[in-house]
């Protein structure tokens, strides 16, 4: 096998940036700068490719590439993608150039360490998303710490040390339980190929006990609850975000919290199911306290950038809930709202750092009738909150309707479900337009607001591009989101006709 | 002609791209680009509209299903079976209320031309203005429940953002605990409100989806009539089925396997008329029944909050905030009837739900009653408009109740003509008084808004009718529709309303019946009486004020679309002449709106004229006129801005008065009961549970803090009987190479960062060893 895949192409794009950045000689911070937004837009350019090499009608992996890495311990370099991982790899790509444009002008010092690690951010990221073999998967997902620590750590708040460390430890602290579930499933299977050992469970030869699977399940689960994060593990969320830097925050809110929703799909559903059926009910009302708690929590704040914050675990209570349905609908109404919510949270992040950038300050009370001053951003800003509120029309809309249509009908869940679950569209808009009343409406009666002036793009190109494919993207998929749907719907339909007939065998 | 039915996409086309100029061309076309793109795509809907109108006459009314251009499949997942496309429905209901929103919308694009010159953000009034436009057609002309869902937050969006157009405006508001009310506020206010109703309506989806396989109100192929027969079971027909052959309805049931060829509302027929099926919606097994009462209650939850009913009225009064033009088009004429729009869409569902109906009728009469009494003690000239609206939509609700369709139907047509002339023409005062008052002060235009001047409230008005003749005549045309005298509109759909709850009353021998009869004649009083005490106070008596006094009559913009809603005040009601009407029936026909909306709305029926309850009634309206008339004579109100209302001076109406005014405290009974424990429920879960409990306390002190102490407490024995008795040679070498650790790790964060880049990388350079190593063959 000597050729390179196109996942493998992926990974090794961003590193190539990276290394320039290292290693030549004399760079200017500037050109960095230039090297990693292309290194990043030249990834997204392959992973289009990608997207259109894709085939919606293969319902398992493809573009695969397999080699041996440690064949003494039966670990082996797989990757691939399907159509579960496929659009979270394109959200990656896409919102990697955006996190690095509207970082140009406000990361100031060391500049070439930061743009290191965001590229090493990107192929770790990725990595997680493309890995077939759970020992690589797992080197991904400890990989994902080390920038991100840093990138809080370094160039975050007043108190990113604090934020750092307990994000690193938090995350740290469940990933342990996976290993040692990796571990397990690596040696009893004689492989850590995740599709082999897929096969094994399908066919019932891997021999768990219902106890295994279930103290497994749980294991994998903790470590995706943390990361998610699902409630009541959302404490390190409020620190990180506020302490990260925008990009930071944008690529924490935008990629990271997915990696947990995309591994509860991976490895949970796929390698569990009879613990997952089991365990549904309980998982998704953690899901709808969560969208509740964190709608209401948000409403509490007064810190712009905290309100945020917790709207994500209001947010990705929705995703959770979705993907305990265990019904296709639920489901691909997870990943799509996975999708969503990287796009619209990670536009509010970057609406959050414009005014911060400006203000020296996140408190909701320091502003106030910012849309008479800056009508273009305001206008911008208005589309991205009210994607985040999910008015229909807008992407947000589409997640939770499939969501909550999705746990409705599930034989699991139900319309208790998806009741307690819509009460948080309510909730959304309670705390979404409290933060735009408070801030873009109401009298503009600060002197230091009304001296703010609103973006151009001939001043502000690198915060406008940032922001306009973000809300290209929230209507594109509001109106239209029958492509992202039809290259998800053979992977995942075969996933929940799995876990059906797992369901019927075990009656 | 019959080809043109394609073409009801431009009706959502047509503002999007008169938007989009405005929008990124709004500063540089100036006012009067401004308007002419605004307005001229506003016309351009309504010719749509007529013509629409048109081919569907030339179809013999039968109702045609077109798909959107692009982006059909809009939300589509094959395994599952969703298939929810764009797709647009052009029958004689969807186009009733297409003619309603671009005529009556036309005018009030123009008379906004005239009303927001000079307003410093011009170009965005008339980019919402359109943007409106574009969802409440797509409201109405939508096949399915979410794509109509589309339109219903989009309107509720464009009132949010024309409510709080002047966001930097603090307005009057008498709830003490609302100290700094702005505008935004009341826009906040209307969206948050309307999103409880649309909880009940996502609910409604969901159970329907689950029900019926479907959101599509009709699928393409069946094209349902139902016509009822004296004392005979309603005949269904299903055409086109199979190449437009007609089947009995006996034949269609085998249908009803083929999932998802028949539409949620011929289903419900079915279901209904076979009986006793069950329904699977997740672990839950209900009986039909069960399913069709939940879905209505959560569709009628939905109408409560768009329509402004009991429970959630309270929106619409705040929603005066907004530019006059707006109050009359989406608070008046045209987004508050989309509830109405949606129960009468799912007559079907309504119909046969007994319980929900009853609901129904107690919150529309409950509304009129309870709106109408307010409307009776408000100062503010917009005010009593918005409570008269909310009570007139609360008979429209009631009608819907009485399974009388058609007459809410006409009642909504007739209300969004007489309705947006007494907001328009209650703008035409506003507007003068405010041009009065700056006649008599001389200064910007900016600088009033400080001063405790309300151009609005009736007591800083008087004897306009002399300054404002047009306005004037335009009014009372206006008010006395609203009242409901002969021969003018409001009198004709009223009346059939209040006919319809004769006939469920009398007749069927139903409670709701007697009881809408009773509260409604009763609200009729109400109207007349604030309707007249308005125009009394507005327009009578000498100026009170010198801003009054100065009052100029407003610009043709303004006062030509008056002219024209006042003509169609005059003559909408002609629509829909009962049965052996004298003289007017021959002229103008009879039932020719039920007639016509019968093609669509399967339960609609013609109601009976009652001649003694046509003539009551409009002695009831009268006399409430007469009545005001006396107590508002010039007199008695040349003194209303020191004495206050003539009903105040009387001991006897007093405390009357002062509830009627300050609303019934219904406000401030949501905020003591539902808005403040809310907002402290927030600050408990959030600040004391979330962050000092969960975050501070357990996180930090329980686990971190523990961490430590247990770290310490097994070291310490260790340091002291290992290390410092046995080791001790070794120990002090490892504490010196501690120490020189400790510096690195005590150091920044930074200073270790690039050695653990670089190890990364090399974990990095690790993972992809084997890729290089299988490329390069070795």
């Amino acid at each position: 096998m000597n050729e390179l895949s196109l996942p493998t192409i992926l990974l090794l794009a961003p590193v190539v940036g990276m290394l320039v950045i290292m290693f030549w000689r004399n760079m200017s911070e500037n050109r960095a700068k230039w090297v990693a937004l292309i290194a990043s837009l030249v990834t997204f350019g392959l992973s289009l490719l990608m997207l259109v090499a894709f085939d919606p009608d293969v319902d398992g992996m493809q573009m695969e590439e397999i080699h041996n890495w440690i064949p003494g311990a039966n670990i082996s370099y797989r990757v691939g993608v399907d159509g579960i991982s496929i659009w979270l790899v394109m959200l990656t790509t896409f919102i990697m150039p955006l996190a690095i444009v509207s970082s140009f002008e406000t990361i100031k010092e060391r500049v070439k360490l930061y743009y290191i690690f965001m590229l090493m951010m990107e192929t770790a990221m990725l990595g997680v998303f493309l890995a077939q073999d759970l020992f690589l998967f797992y080197v991904f997902w400890e990989l994902t710490l080390v920038p991100m620590y840093f990138l809080i750590g370094i160039w975050g708040a007043e108190q990113r040390i604090y934020a750092a460390v307990k994000f690193f430890l938090y995350t740290m602290a469940g990933s342990i339980l996976m290993l040692l579930a990796i571990l397990w499933l690596g040696i009893n299977a004689g492989t850590f190929d995740v599709i082999q050992i897929q096969e094994m469970v399908q066919a019932g030869s891997l021999g768990m006990s219902e106890t295994t699977q279930r103290l497994l399940f749980v294991g994998f689960f903790m470590a995706f609850a943390i990361k998610v994060p699902i409630w009541p593990f959302h404490s390190w969320l409020p620190d990180a975000h506020v302490q990260a830097p925008t990009a930071g925050s944008v690529i924490l809110a935008g990629v990271l919290l997915k990696l947990g929703t995309y591994g509860l799909i991976r490895y949970n559903l796929f390698l569990f199911p009879e613990a997952s059926r089991d365990f549904a009910p309980y998982i998704a009302v953690l899901a709808v306290i969560g969208i509740i708690y964190g709608a209401w929590v948000s409403f509490a704040q007064t810190d712009v950038k905290k309100l945020v914050a917790y709207s994500s675990v209001s947010h990705l209570g929705f995703v959770v809930l979705g993907i305990f349905a265990l019904n296709s609908i639920g489901v691909q109404g997870a990943i799509l709202q996975s999708v969503n919510h990287g796009i619209s949270t990670g536009g509010l992040f970057l609406i959050v750092g414009i005014l911060y950038d400006r203000r020296h300050t996140k408190a909701i009370e320091a502003f106030g009738g910012i849309w008479k001053v800056m009508p273009l951003f305001a206008g911008i800003a208005l589309v991205i909150t009210l994607s985040s509120m999910g008015l229909p029309g807008l992407n947000g809309f589409v997640g939770e309707f499939t969501i909550l249509l999705g746990s409705a009908g599930s034989e699991v869940l139900g319309m208790w479900y998806t009741a307690f679950g819509a009460l948080g569209v309510i909730l959304a808009a309670v705390y979404m337009l409290f933060m735009w009343n408070k801030v873009f409406m109401g009298p503009l009666d600060k002197p230091e607001n009304a001296a703010l002036q609103d973006l151009t793009w001939s001043r502000n190109w690198h915060e406008l591009g940032a922001l306009v494919p973000i809300l290209i993207m929230a209507i594109l998929i509001g109106i239209y989101p029958s492509p992202f749907f039809e290259l998800m719907d053979g992977t995942v339909s075969e996933l929940t006709s799995f876990l059906d007939s797992v369901a019927i065998v075990s009656r | 002609m019959e080809n043109f039915v394609t073409g009801v996409s431009l009706l959502i086309f047509i503002p999007l791209i008169g938007l989009l100029i405005n929008l990124f061309f709004g500063k540089r076309l100036g006012e009067r680009g401004v308007g002419l793109v605004a307005v001229g795509a506003s016309f351009l809907t309504f010719i749509v509209s007529l013509l629409l109108w048109a081919a569907l006459a030339d179809m013999n009314y039968e109702a045609t299903i077109v798909n959107m251009p692009i982006f059909t499949d809009w939300i589509s997942i094959p395994s599952a079976g969703v298939d929810i496309p764009w797709q647009f429905r052009v029958d004689t209901l969807s186009v009733t209320m297409m003619l309603v929103v671009t005529g009556v919308g036309s005018l009030i694009h123009l008379y906004a031309v005239g009303y927001m010159h000079g307003d410093e953000r011009f170009p965005r009034f008339f980019v919402y203005l359109n943007l409106f436009l574009f969802f409440m057609l797509i409201l109405v002309t939508g096949n399915n429940f979410l794509m109509m869902f589309v339109g219903w937050e989009g309107v509720g969006l464009c009132s949010f953002l024309l409510i709080g157009f002047w966001f930097d405006r603090s307005q009057h508001h008498e709830t003490d605990s609302t100290v700094g009310w702005y505008n935004s506020n009341a826009a906040r206010k209307a969206f948050i409100v309307n999103r409880i109703g649309d909880f009940g309506l996502l609910l409604a989806m969901f159970l329907i989806w689950w029900t019926f396989g479907t959101l599509d109100y009709y699928k393409p192929q069946e094209d349902v009539h139902v016509h009822f027969e004296e004392e005979e079971a309603p005949v269904f027909s299903i055409e086109g089925l199979e190449e437009g052959a007609e089947e009995e309805y006996e034949d269609v049931t085998a249908l009803s396997s083929r999932a998802g060829q028949i539409g949620v509302f011929t289903q419900t027929e079915i279901w209904f008329e076979e009986g006793g099926h069950e329904i699977e919606v997740g672990p839950w097994t209900l009986d039909f029944e069960t399913v069709i009462l939940l879905i209505t209650l959560f569709i009628l939850l939905g109408a409560t909050g768009k329509s402004a009913q009991i429970p959630l009225f309270v929106w619409l009064p705040d929603a005066m905030a907004g530019p006059t033009p707006v109050s009359a088009l989406i608070h008046a004429a045209t987004m508050v009837t989309a509830g109405l729009y949606l129960m009468t869409r799912s007559n079907s569902m309504f119909h046969h739900a007994e319980f929900t109906s009853f609901i129904v009728t107690m919150i529309g009469i409950s509304t009129a009653f309870v709106a109408g009494f307010i409307a009776l003690g408000q100062w503010d000239i917009k005010k009593v408009l918005a409570y008269s609206t909310v009570s007139q939509l609360g008979f429209m609700v009631t009608a819907i109740g009485l399974g009388a369709y058609a007459a809410a139907i006409f009642h909504l047509v007739t209300h969004a003509f007489f309705k947006a002339l007494l907001f328009l023409a209650s703008g035409s005062v506003i507007h003068g008084v405010e041009h009065g008052h700056h006649h008599v002060h001389e200064h910007g235009h900016d600088v009033h808004h400080e001063e405790a001047f309300d151009p609005q409230d009736m007591r800083n008005m008087g004897g306009l009718a002399a300054r404002m003749p047009l306005t004037y005549w335009t009014f009372v045309i206006g008010g006395l529709a609203l009242a409901g005298v002969f021969p003018f509109a409001g009198f004709w759909s009223k009346d059939e309303i209040l006919a319809d709850s004769f006939v469920v009353g009398f007749e069927d021998g139903l409670v709701k019946g007697y009881l809408a009869l009773a509260v409604l004649l009763l609200a009729a009083a109400f109207t007349g009486f604030y309707t007249w005490r308005l125009i009394r106070l507005t327009f009578h008596g000498a100026p009170r004020t010198e801003a009054a006094g100065h009052a100029p009559e407003s610009v043709w913009t303004m006062t030509v679309p008056l002219l024209l809603l006042a003509i169609g005040s005059t003559l909408a009601g002609f629509l829909n002449i009962p049965d052996g009407f004298p003289l007017l029936g021959s002229l103008f026909g009879e039932h020719e709106l039920t007639l016509w909306l019968e093609e669509s709305v399967i339960h609609a029926h013609a109601g009976e004229f009652n001649f003694l309850l046509a003539l009551l009634a409009t002695g009831v309206a009268l006399g409430a006129i007469a009545v005001a008339h006396n107590i508002y004579s010039p007199a008695n109100v040349d003194d209303v801005r020191e004495a206050g209302d003539p009903l105040e001076r009387d001991t006897q109406t007093a405390s009357i008065f002062a509830l009627s005014n300050a609303k019934l405290y219904w406000d401030e009974t949501y905020y003591q009961y539902i808005v403040f424990p809310f907002q402290r429920a927030s600050r408990f879960l959030g600040i004391t549970l979330d962050w000092n409990l969960w975050h501070d306390f357990f996180h930090n002190n329980i686990i971190r803090d523990g961490f430590q102490g247990a770290s310490e407490l097994i070291s310490y024995p260790l340091d002291r009987q290992v290390i410092d008795r046995g080791f001790l040679g070794i120990a002090r070498s490892i504490q010196a190479a501690a120490g020189r650790l400790r510096t690195v790790q005590t150091g920044y964060v930074r200073t270790y960062a690039l050695s653990v880049l670089f190890g990364a990388v090399l974990v990095v350079v690790v993972i992809l060893l084997p890729v290089i190593r299988d490329l390069l063959g070795v």
